[in-house]
């Protein structure tokens, strides 16, 4: 039996002195998976530790498809094939759209190339020429995506991609994603927005103080009022 | 009646507005209200070396070809110190040793290929005897770049502290080296080692002045071909760094270097080539320049400070902050020699090296990020 896509293991994370991440473990198998909760709870340091960027300071386990990741370098980790999306993109502002896509691609060989990202994001295509600061925040969503992509990942690990846009680009970011699961692309989404969690992954993990407090499936959340308020405190969404 | 009123000034424009009148003043100064000096006694206030730019066009020429050439030098020097500051956040406080040992190398490479001695004459060097030095100089001490960030500061980084340390203890390790071994090819015995100043010498066809057909001027070829050096190496930097995938990388890496490694970069071997190409650039600024004036033990904290003075002025990171800066830096440091008022006859004011930290001052307070460095 081959090994399992992502197994995290008993993984801790500090920044200096705090002790951010206890203890954390799950699975990434055959299906995507969101890391919901409030701000604060460690979600983004639990993508920067898999990431291996440091600070944080790291220890456990985490494996891609049995290799050990932790104490590798971050350059290697997403030549393994991991792709990040971080929060807030962190595009390169000294860089246009096309220098983003082409420092990247063609490093690790698989199906995505430029084209194709231009394919799915016609948007990039007639904005090239523009720099990474002077696009739209769903534009720039786009581009950060893209280039993740173009790293040819196995997972793609994605922080609050829905930040800051407006309903409808969600909407249209929600059905590349589901096009994505359905060519096998696994992905490990870290989601404070309750629709693009639950349209996305049916196992939702629910990060709370730095564990992994609960998990539960999107059905369930979707049908209680009552799990939504205990699990992220803020008004359920309608449904 | 409505009065005729001034606009309020906003407290926040006052040194804005003194910083415009002064430079204002010393444009009008240099072109229109500096005199000669009097054959006989002292001068006044108005008076400098050769008088204003409309009284004597010549001179103004010359000087300004003076500045923009030495800028040339200075940026092949700076831009080296620019890519390594800006890309990995080292202050290689070496970079001067560097400069020093590139020149000094070269030397000892020219005279084993004429064997001429201390003074060659200019008219005896070929472009063999001048190109042969610098391919030899550049590459040895990109390979000293190379031990120095591998070796040494590849294991601190982000310890910007650390890093000052180790650099400038390398920068006074090499200095040390320098006056015990060089300059080793000297006619005299006297003058062996000692770090004494040497120059090398321009290749032969250099040695002439070009008829510029303005006021007169004829100018030194040599010093126009170091100008050209420095816009062929901008201009390769800058097809380098905007035209290639490494150099995309880099300037990502300038922007966010842990992005850049989460994008599968091996931004470490990135800032190796970085390192290794701004080495070899100090060396290429000591052969140019060696070859113009001369090099001595103690230029190295010389050509340090140049280099720190451009990168502060035009901004990290940016080939065209750069650029900027080695112009400006030496546009104020020609001008003001030349043209801040003199004692009369007896020539010359010392006080140019307050205007070029003056300038420093002024870019500080108005933008600490440099003219083309990105805040924050």
């Amino acid at each position: 039996m081959s090994d399992p896509l992502l197994v995290v293991e008993g993984l801790n994370a500090y920044y200096g002195p705090s002790h951010v991440l206890q203890n954390v473990s799950f699975s990434v198998t055959e299906q995507a998976v969101a890391i919901i909760g409030r701000n604060g709870m460690g979600k983004s340091t639990l993508c920067a530790a898999i990431m291996g960027m440091t600070p944080p300071r790291t220890s456990g386990s985490v494996r891609l498809e049995g290799t050990e990741l932790i104490g590798r370098a971050s350059y290697k980790i997403a030549g393994l094939g991991i792709g990040y999306v971080p929060q807030g993109r962190r595009l390169f502002p000294s860089l246009s759209v096309e220098e983003h896509l082409r420092m990247v691609a063609g490093r690790n060989g698989g199906p995505w190339n430029m084209r194709r990202v231009y394919e799915l994001f016609p948007r990039l295509a007639e904005r090239k020429r523009n720099g990474g600061a002077q696009l739209s925040g769903g534009e720039q969503q786009m581009l950060a995506i893209g280039r993740a992509l173009l790293t040819n990942p196995k997972l793609l690990i994605m922080d609050e991609p829905s930040e800051g846009l407006a309903p409808t680009v969600i909407e249209m970011l929600v059905e590349t994603f589901g096009k994505f699961e359905e060519e096998g692309l696994r992905m490990l989404l870290v989601e404070q927005n309750l629709v693009v969690a639950t349209s996305l992954a049916e196992r939702q993990l629910v990060m709370i103080g730095g564990e992994i407090a609960a998990e539960t499936t999107a059905s369930e959340l979707a049908g209680s009022v009552e799990l939504q308020r205990r699990y992220l405190g803020v008004e359920p969404v309608a449904h | 009646m409505t009065g005729f009123r001034l606009p309020r000034l906003n407290r926040r424009q006052v040194p804005l507005l003194v910083v415009g009148a002064a430079v204002v003043f010393a444009l009008a100064y240099v072109l229109l209200i500096a005199q000669k000096p009097p054959a006989t006694g002292g001068g006044n206030w108005r008076t400098t070396t050769f008088g204003s730019a409309v009284d004597d066009p010549g001179s103004f020429l010359r000087i300004f070809l003076d500045s923009i050439t030495f800028a040339g030098a200075l940026f092949i020097v700076a831009s080296g110190f620019a890519l390594i500051f800006g890309l990995m956040r080292v202050v290689n406080m070496a970079h001067g040793a560097f400069y020093l040992l590139g020149g000094y190398i070269a030397y000892e490479i020219q005279q084993a290929m004429t064997g001429q001695g201390f003074a060659i004459p200019t008219s005896q060097v070929n472009t063999w005897e001048w190109v042969v030095p610098l391919l030899v100089a550049a590459p040895c001490i990109a390979f000293v770049g190379f031990v120095t960030q591998q070796g040494l500061l590849r294991w601190n980084q982000g310890q910007e502290l650390r890093q000052a340390l180790i650099t400038i203890a390398i920068s006074v390790i090499v200095a040390d080296q320098i006056i015990a071994h060089f300059p080793r090819a000297t006619s005299t015995v006297a003058q062996k080692f000692g770090g004494n100043a040497v120059s090398l010498s321009w290749p032969g066809w250099t040695d002439r002045f070009v008829n510029l057909h303005v006021a007169g001027v004829h100018y030194s070829l040599a010093r126009l071909v170091m100008l050209g050096l420095g816009i062929a190496v901008g201009l390769a930097l800058w097809l380098w760094l905007y035209r290639t995938k490494t150099g995309m990388v880099i300037r990502a890496g300038v922007d966010d270097q842990k992005m850049t490694s989460a994008l599968g970069i091996n931004i470490q071997r990135t800032f190796a080539i970085a390192f290794v190409l701004g080495s070899a650039l100090a060396a290429f600024g000591a052969v140019v320049w060696a070859s113009q004036a001369n090099i001595a033990a103690g230029q190295d904290g010389q050509w340090l400070l140049n280099s720190l003075v451009v990168v502060i002025v035009g901004g990290m990171g940016s080939i065209f902050g750069a650029a900027a800066g080695a112009i400006l830096y030496a546009f104020v440091l020609n001008f003001s020699a030349t043209y801040l008022p003199t004692a009369g006859a007896d020539c010359c004011t010392q006080y140019s090296i307050v205007v070029t930290f003056a300038l420093i001052a002024l870019v500080l307070a108005f933008r600490p990020q440099g003219l083309f460095g990105r805040p924050g």
